[in-house]
């Protein structure tokens, strides 16, 4: 294996718009928003910037093709700007391209902003896949929505560890309580109140056996990142955060047409885990993770990657969750700030947002949610389908 | 020897009673009780004529070879399109050549039979030919038609081959006499008064057809073991039976009390239905009927008895059923009414007909690839092979999913997506040579699903495009009954 980018790079400012139905906001706004935040917190000026990652992802909708979008908003001179996307991975997309472009030596300091604004739609959940998946979808594929998509997960998981439909909602609305319970915690959240089991288990259907509060919400915001050469982070602040791995892993698809995977987990988190714990030196995950940010677009979404990120052993993640292991006081919480259950899901935007989080946990900037002495932080951004994935997991540490 | 070498048929799952329509139609016109007695055949909100047709022909194709299908023909009066063949749609999901004959019959309920009559000038040069009639009409809210009018196919395969029904002779009327009509930009007919239709229409046109074809052939209506009247006026029926002075046991049931009337389907569909409790020597004589009537007179062989096996014909679907209760249903399902549809409804991307195209027998027939090198079925059609142990680059050949059973690796039911009938059920279907579909499900409810159970692929109308004027046509699962 390559190398690759473990401590060659550091973030030093970051910035999250409060997530929500921000109807009186344009997609303008939060860019401005989440990028004025971060360069207040790194302290550098719009000339210091080399070139920008941008991303976005339903943008039939949302603001446009091109690096103009971010250009134009920021009225950036005359850098270099990519667009991303990589469904809802688009965010990591943009920092791994920040990240790479100064670990390469090419730029000294880049910025990656992703934004989203869903709630421009006019759908409840996401938009309809249409032709996002190319034209044939219209013909060939299923009447699929994101909750139906992982919807299948669960109830194959549900199936091969013999568990009932009550048992399994059970656990999975384990999952979702305490993020709820973490957003309380969290301002910038949209969803801030809290969720009880039972109040989760006799929610509506939406995609069987998934319930109402087994989906995440969907909201609009933005989120940004300032990074720059980790010998030289110093120079901007004395708390910088250190890339440790920064992994992508996508499916050829083989889960849709080839029958060697099950169903129960997500085969490029599995991959991702494995090569990003490679590039971070982390052998034993379950203990040496300090807190976690992971794709809890669905409840069971998170669930399974408790077990694909190798924290807990297959098949066991339903012990460790009904123990507290994830809690906000158990030995790796996750969901700290409520995920995407409590801040929705801007697609681009999510990836950058879970970043945020552990860059102040890492900081011990927390706030009340804050987790103690943080060492190592983990993301994990999940686009597609389980049975058609993107996976990117990051892993930040506070020391060199 | 010309004749039907195979047949087979299809009834939609649904019934709905038709004590149901009256329920909501009654006050508006009470002597509607004189036909609101059984229940009608009611197809999905995802079939159609072409989707019945299929059906019924895969269930006439079984242990037939489809290679040996030389011709096609669809005979309806509910076509899906007016133009674009409907009957290649059918050979091509049936994966019959591309070097055959096809053809659309309509215009009359007595199209069925017409392109009966082609079918066997067609066999008498040495043709196979496979004749589809399926009928889905639609009753305006408030008509007798309303209840009258039932969904269903009928398949029968002509040749030369080990006929199971040898074609003796017919004997056709044809006359311009206008019962019922209905213009090609009209979604509901018109009739005239039911009394004129009963004496003039059925009770003299039929009869005309049934003695001219006896005298052609010398034979008495007695001689027949069975006769089929495509009539589905209960008093017109019984004043028919006693016109020709036929006696019971010689009638064939006319399908009205359980199916109900299926158009140009109904005298090849009751023709279906006597094949199936008839015996080698049996006469038979089939009666349609529709501005004038093609009458036949058919012997059955010994062959019969060896096709009977293996199809599920009539007497299987009928006991294969499920009640629909709720009239708005079936409003809803047979594009009666408007429906909120909602953005996720209303958001119908335009069909690439290049892509479509493209795709060609991929989408039509669910034709996948099989690797060479490692032997591993896939779908969709791959040039790179899926098994991540193979790889291997150019190396497929055509493997057919669409005869295939499958079994059900997951499935959900969606509440998000937009569905007809609520929730949209879809799941992954794992085939026991190797490959895997995810593919929307059909005539199944959600709690009567399993990991594990058997599923077959049923080819059903997918999507409706009604601003472009197209119908989006592909494979569903339905489950296998135990």
């Amino acid at each position: 294996m390559a190398k690759g980018i473990k401590n060659e790079v550091a973030v030093i400012g970051m910035g999250c718009t409060k997530f929500g139905e921000l109807w009186d906001k344009t997609s303008s706004d939060l860019i401005v928003d989440a990028y004025k935040e971060a360069m207040e917190d790194a302290g550098i000026e719009k000339k210091d910037i080399d070139a920008a990652w941008f991303g976005s992802c339903v943008d039939h909708v949302n603001v446009g093709k091109g690096g103009f979008p971010l250009t134009k908003a920021l009225k950036l001179p005359f850098i270099p700007v990519t667009r991303v996307e990589n469904f809802c991975a688009s965010g990591t997309e943009a920092f791994r391209g920040a990240c790479y472009a100064v670990a390469s030596g090419a730029c000294d300091i880049a910025l990656a902003l992703g934004v989203e604004k869903l709630k421009d739609t006019g759908y409840g959940g996401l938009p309809d896949f249409g032709t996002l998946m190319g034209t044939e979808s219209r013909i060939t594929s299923t009447n699929m929505t994101a909750p139906g998509g992982f919807a299948m997960m669960a109830t194959k998981y549900f199936n091969k560890y013999g568990l009932s439909p009550e048992e399994g909602k059970r656990a999975l609305a384990h999952v979702s309580s305490k993020s709820h319970h973490n957003g309380t915690l969290s301002p910038k959240a949209h969803l801030r109140r809290e969720v009880s089991v039972e109040q989760i288990m006799k929610a509506p259907m939406i995609a069987w056996p998934l319930g109402l509060f087994d989906c995440c919400g969907v909201s609009d915001g933005s989120a940004a990142a300032i990074v720059c050469r980790a010998d030289m982070a110093k120079n901007f602040r004395k708390d910088p955060i250190y890339v440790k791995a920064l992994q992508i892993a996508i499916t050829s698809a083989e889960e849709e047409s080839y029958k060697s995977w099950d169903g129960t987990y997500v085969q490029t988190t599995t991959h991702g885990a494995i090569k990003a714990y490679e590039e971070a030196g982390i052998t034993n995950p379950r203990e040496e993770i300090s807190m976690m940010e992971v794709h809890d677009c669905f409840s069971i979404t998170e669930f399974v990657t408790y077990e694909d990120l190798q924290i807990s052993p297959r098949g066991k993640a339903r012990e460790d969750v009904e123990a507290g292991f994830f809690d906000l006081d158990g030995k790796v919480p996750c969901q700290t700030d409520g995920g995407l259950k409590c801040f929705g899901h801007p697609i681009a935007a999510s990836g950058l947002r879970m970043i945020y989080e552990e860059y102040k946990q890492l900081q011990g900037k927390a706030g009340e949610r804050q987790v103690e002495n943080p060492r190592i932080g983990l993301t994990h951004n999940l686009g597609g389908f389980p049975h058609m994935s993107v996976v990117s997991v990051t892993i930040l540490g506070n020391e060199l | 020897m010309v004749g039907i070498t195979s047949y087979g048929a299809y009834i939609p799952r649904y019934r709905m009673s038709r004590k149901v329509i009256f329920d909501q139609f009654g006050w508006f016109n009470a002597a509607n009780a004189s036909v609101a007695r059984g229940e009608k055949a009611v197809a999905n909100y995802d079939e159609d004529t072409i989707t019945m047709a299929v059906a019924a022909a895969t269930d006439c194709l079984n242990g037939k070879d489809k290679q040996e299908v030389d011709g096609l023909y669809l005979a309806s009066v509910s076509l899906p399109f007016a133009e674009r063949q409907n009957a290649v749609v059918v050979s091509d999901a049936l994966d019959c050549s591309s070097n055959i004959r096809t053809a659309d019959f309509g215009g009359s309920l007595r199209s069925g039979t017409t392109a009966l009559l082609s079918a066997f000038d067609a066999a008498e040069v040495g043709r196979n030919i496979m004749v589809c009639a399926s009928d889905s009409r639609m009753g305006k809210p408030g008509s007798s038609q309303e209840y009258t009018f039932g969904d269903g196919a009928a398949a029968l395969l002509v040749g030369n081959d080990k006929v199971v029904a040898e074609f003796k002779g017919s004997f056709s009327v044809s006359r311009d006499f206008i019962d019922y009509r209905r213009l090609t930009e009209e979604k509901f007919g018109h009739d005239w008064e039911a009394r004129w239709i009963r004496d003039e229409g059925y009770g003299k046109i039929i009869p005309e057809a049934a003695f001219g074809l006896a005298k052609k052939y010398g034979l008495d209506i007695k001689d027949f073991a069975k006769i089929i009247i495509a009539c589905p006026v209960a008093a017109a029926f019984r004043e028919l039976v006693k016109i020709l002075g036929a006696k019971p046991e010689q009638i064939q049931d006319n399908m009205i009390a359980n199916v109900g009337d299926t158009g140009a389907a109904l005298s090849l569909m009751m023709f279906v239905a006597a094949l199936e409790e008839a015996k080698a020597g049996d006469k038979i004589m089939v009666l349609s009927y529709g501005n004038g009537s093609d009458a036949f007179y058919f012997e059955v062989t010994d062959e019969l008895e060896k096709v009977k096996e293996g199809r599920k014909g009539i007497k299987g679907h009928l006991s294969e059923k499920e009640d629909l209760s709720v009239y708005g249903k079936y409003l809803v399902f047979r594009n009666i009414v408007p429906l909120e549809v909602g953005i996720r409804g209303e958001e119908i991307p335009p069909t690439a007909m290049t892509v479509l195209w493209q795709q060609g027998r991929a989408v039509s027939a669910l034709v996948g690839s099989r690797c060479k090198v490692c032997g591993t079925p896939q779908y969709p059609r791959q040039r790179v092979c899926v098994n991540p142990d193979c790889g291997a680059v150019d190396k497929m050949e055509d493997y057919l999913f669409s005869d295939k059973v499958g079994t059900v690796n997951s499935y959900t039911g969606d509440n998000l997506a937009f569905c007809w009938d609520p929730p949209q059920i879809y799941g992954s279907v794992d085939f026991e040579e190797g490959g895997r579909i995810f593919l929307d499900f059909t005539d199944c409810d959600l709690d009567s699903l399993k990991v594990g159970m058997s599923v077959s692929m049923s080819f059903r109308r997918k999507y409706a495009d009604p601003q472009r004027g197209h119908y989006g046509y592909f494979w569903k699962a339905v489950p296998v009954k135990e």
